[in-house]
C-alpha cells in the first residue's frame, strides 16, 4: 500500500499525470451526463457509430496532412449527429439501423485511407490506438488540455441550462412538441453536445470504447435510482469515481488506460445490479 | 372569440384517408365533445389540431392569439421506455415548461401549481414513486396532472377517463367542468356518452369517413346521429 502510494506521489510531480486526470474526470462527466438521455432514447449505440465517423474523419485529415485535424472531426460528427438523431424519428431506416450504417461505413473507409494515404511505418498501430486509444492520454499537450475544459465547461452548461427540457423531450415528445417547447431543438442542441463529446473522448478511451463511457454509469444508476434526477447525479459521480480509479490504476499497473477504465464502469455495473437486487429483495420482505 | 376554425379537413396516414370533410369551430370557453366509433380518427384529429402531424387537404385555423406554449394536452396514448426514471413529480412539472420560456429552472409558483394539481387528482402522496412503476389510472392521473399545468388556455384531452375508477372519473369530470367555468376552453374526445351529453356545450360527431353532426348539444340530441348514439350510451337527458 505504502509502495502505490509512493509510487502515485512520485507520478503526481509530472504535468502530464495532472493534465490526464483532469482530462479523464471532465470527459467521464460529459459523457455521463448525456448518457442517461441517449440510453432513454435506444440511442445507446449513437457513441459508437460517431465514434466510427470521427475515426474516418481522423483518418482523412491524417490523409491530406491537415495540421489541425480538430477542424475536419469535430464538424463531420456533429453532422453526422444531427442526421443520425433527425433518422431517429421518422425515416423508412430506423435509428439503429441508420447507426449501424453509418457506423461500419465510416470503419470502412477510415481505415481504406488509412492504409492508401499513411505514410506511418506502424500502421496497425496507429489503427489500434485510434480505436482503443492509447497512451495518447498521457501525451497531452496544454492546448488540448484547455480545449478540452472549454468545452466540457460548455457542455456542462448547456446541459444545465437545458436540463429540464432534455427531460422533457426524453419523456413524451409529442407532449413538448403539442405544448410548445419544441422538441426539435432540443433534440438538435443534444445532437450537437453529444458529438463534441465524443470527439473528446476519443483522445480518453479511443473510438471503439467510448459507448462503454456513455452507457455504464447511467445503467449502473438506473439499477438503483427511479427519478431522473437521483440518476443523472448518480451516474455522473459513479462515471468520475470509475474514470479516476481506472486512469490511477492504469498508471500504477502500465494498462492502456481506455480499457482500464471501462473495466472499473464494468466493475461498478455489476456492483450496482447486485445492491438493486438486493435493495429490491429488502422491500419485498 | 374564434379559437380554432377546421375547413373541410381530410385527415390519413401515408395517403390513406381516415375521415374527410371535417368542418367544425371552437370558440374561447366552449367545451365541445368529439365522439365516434373506434378508429373514426379521432385521436387523428386532435393531433392534427395540435401540429403533430399535417393534414392531407383542408385548412386550419388558429385564431385568439392561441399559441403552443397555452395548450394543455393529455395523449390517447404515451409510450414511455422501461426503465424510464421519472418520478411522479418530475413527469408534473415538465407540464410547467411551456410557460418558462428560457428560463433554466421553475420557479416557485410552478413547483406550487405542480402541487395543488397533484393534489386536485389525489397523487400528492405518489410524488415520489417512480411513473413506469404506477398502475394504469394513477399514471392517467400524473398526465392529467400535467396536461393541467401546461393548460393556459385551452385543453385538449384524449378520452380522459380511460382506466379512471368511477369515483376518480367522476371527480375528473367536475374538476373539467370547473376549469371550463373559469375560462379554460375544452376539447374532449369520450366514449362516455353520459358525461358527453351532460357536460359539453358542442359535440362533434366523427362516424364513418365523415363527420356526421356538429353543433350544440341540445340539437344534437334532436339529431338523429344523437337519438341512434345517445340511445345506445344510456343517457336520457
Ligand atoms: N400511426 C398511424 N399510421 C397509420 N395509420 C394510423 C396511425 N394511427 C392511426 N391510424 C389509423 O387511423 C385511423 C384512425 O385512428 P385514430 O387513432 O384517430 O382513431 P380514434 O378515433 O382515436 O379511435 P379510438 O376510439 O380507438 O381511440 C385508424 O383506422 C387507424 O388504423
Ligand atoms: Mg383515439
Amino acid at each position: 500500500m505504502m509502495i502505490m502510494l509512493d509510487k502515485l506521489s512520485f507520478y503526481w510531480q509530472y504535468p502530464f499525470v495532472q493534465y490526464a486526470l483532469i482530462v479523464g474526470v471532465l470527459i467521464a462527466l460529459c459523457s455521463s451526463l448525456l448518457g442517461v438521455t441517449l440510453v432513454l432514447k435506444r440511442f445507446s449505440f449513437i457513441g459508437d457509430g460517431l465514434s466510427h465517423v470521427a475515426f474516418g474523419a481522423m483518418a482523412i485529415a491524417t490523409a491530406v496532412n491537415l495540421s489541425n485535424r480538430f477542424f475536419l472531426v469535430l464538424p463531420a460528427t456533429v453532422l453526422c449527429a444531427v442526421l443520425l438523431l433527425r433518422a431517429g424519428q421518422n425515416t423508412r431506416i430506423k435509428g439503429d439501423a441508420a447507426i449501424a450504417m453509418i457506423s461500419v461505413g465510416a470503419l470502412a473507409i477510415g481505415y481504406l485511407i488509412m492504409n492508401l494515404f499513411s505514410k506511418s511505418s506502424n500502421l496497425s498501430g496507429d489503427v489500434c490506438a485510434t480505436l482503443f486509444g492509447s497512451t495518447s492520454i498521457l501525451t497531452l499537450s496544454e492546448t488540448e488540455v484547455w480545449l478540452c475544459v472549454v468545452l466540457s465547461v460548455l457542455v456542462i452548461a448547456v446541459f444545465l441550462l437545458f436540463y429540464h427540457k432534455i427531460f422533457a423531450v426524453t419523456f413524451d415528445e409529442d407532449f413538448s412538441t403539442a405544448t410548445g417547447v419544441s422538441a426539435k431543438t432540443y433534440n438538435l442542441i443534444l445532437a450537437i453536445i453529444i458529438a463534441v463529446v465524443i470527439v473528446l473522448a476519443m483522445n480518453l478511451v479511443g473510438a471503439l470504447l467510448i459507448s462503454a463511457l456513455v452507457i455504464f454509469p447511467a445503467l449502473s444508476a438506473m439499477r438503483i435510482f427511479k427519478s431522473f434526477k437521483a440518476v443523472s447525479i448518480c451516474s455522473v459521480i459513479v462515471s468520475v469515481a470509475c474514470a479516476v480509479m481506472g486512469i490511477l490504476i492504469s498508471i500504477l499497473a502500465g494498462t492502456p488506460v481506455g480499457s482500464t477504465i471501462v473495466a472499473v464502469d464494468i466493475v461498478g455495473f455489476f456492483s450496482f445490479g447486485f445492491v438493486g437486487v438486493f435493495m429490491k429483495g429488502a422491500k419485498t420482505l | 372569440m374564434q379559437l380554432v376554425a377546421c375547413e373541410n379537413l381530410t385527415l390519413g396516414y401515408e395517403g390513406e384517408k381516415v375521415v374527410s370533410d371535417l368542418s367544425f369551430t371552437v370558440h374561447a370557453g366552449d367545451y365541445l365533445c368529439i365522439v365516434g366509433e373506434n378508429g373514426s380518427g379521432k385521436s387523428t384529429l386532435m393531433k392534427t389540431l395540435l401540429g403533430l402531424k399535417t393534414q392531407m387537404a383542408g385548412r386550419i385555423e388558429i385564431g385568439g392569439g392561441l399559441e403552443n406554449s397555452e395548450i394543455g394536452y393529455l395523449p390517447q396514448q404515451t409510450v414511455v421506455q422501461k426503465d424510464f426514471p421519472a418520478s411522479v413529480r418530475e413527469v408534473v412539472r415538465s407540464g410547467c415548461l411551456n410557460r418558462s420560456g428560457i428560463r433554466p429552472f421553475y420557479s416557485k409558483a410552478e413547483k406550487q401549481m405542480a402541487e395543488d394539481n397533484m393534489e386536485l387528482l389525489g397523487i400528492r402522496m405518489l410524488a415520489k414513486r417512480c411513473y413506469r412503476e404506477l398502475s394504469g389510472g394513477q399514471q392517467q392521473r400524473t398526465l392529467l396532472a400535467r396536461a393541467l399545468c401546461a393548460a393556459r388556455k385551452i385543453l385538449l384531452l384524449d378520452e380522459p377517463a380511460a382506466g379512471l375508477d368511477p369515483k376518480a372519473a367522476a371527480d375528473m369530470y367536475d374538476l373539467i367542468e370547473r376549469l371550463n367555468h373559469d375560462g379554460i376552453t375544452m376539447i374532449m374526445i369520450s366514449h362516455d356518452m353520459e358525461a358527453s351529453v351532460k357536460y359539453a356545450s358542442h359535440i362533434l360527431h366523427i362516424g364513418n369517413q365523415s363527420a356526421l353532426f356538429f353543433g350544440t348539444k341540445k340539437d344534437y340530441l334532436e339529431s338523429g346521429a344523437g337519438h341512434i348514439y345517445a340511445g345506445l350510451g344510456g343517457a336520457q337527458a
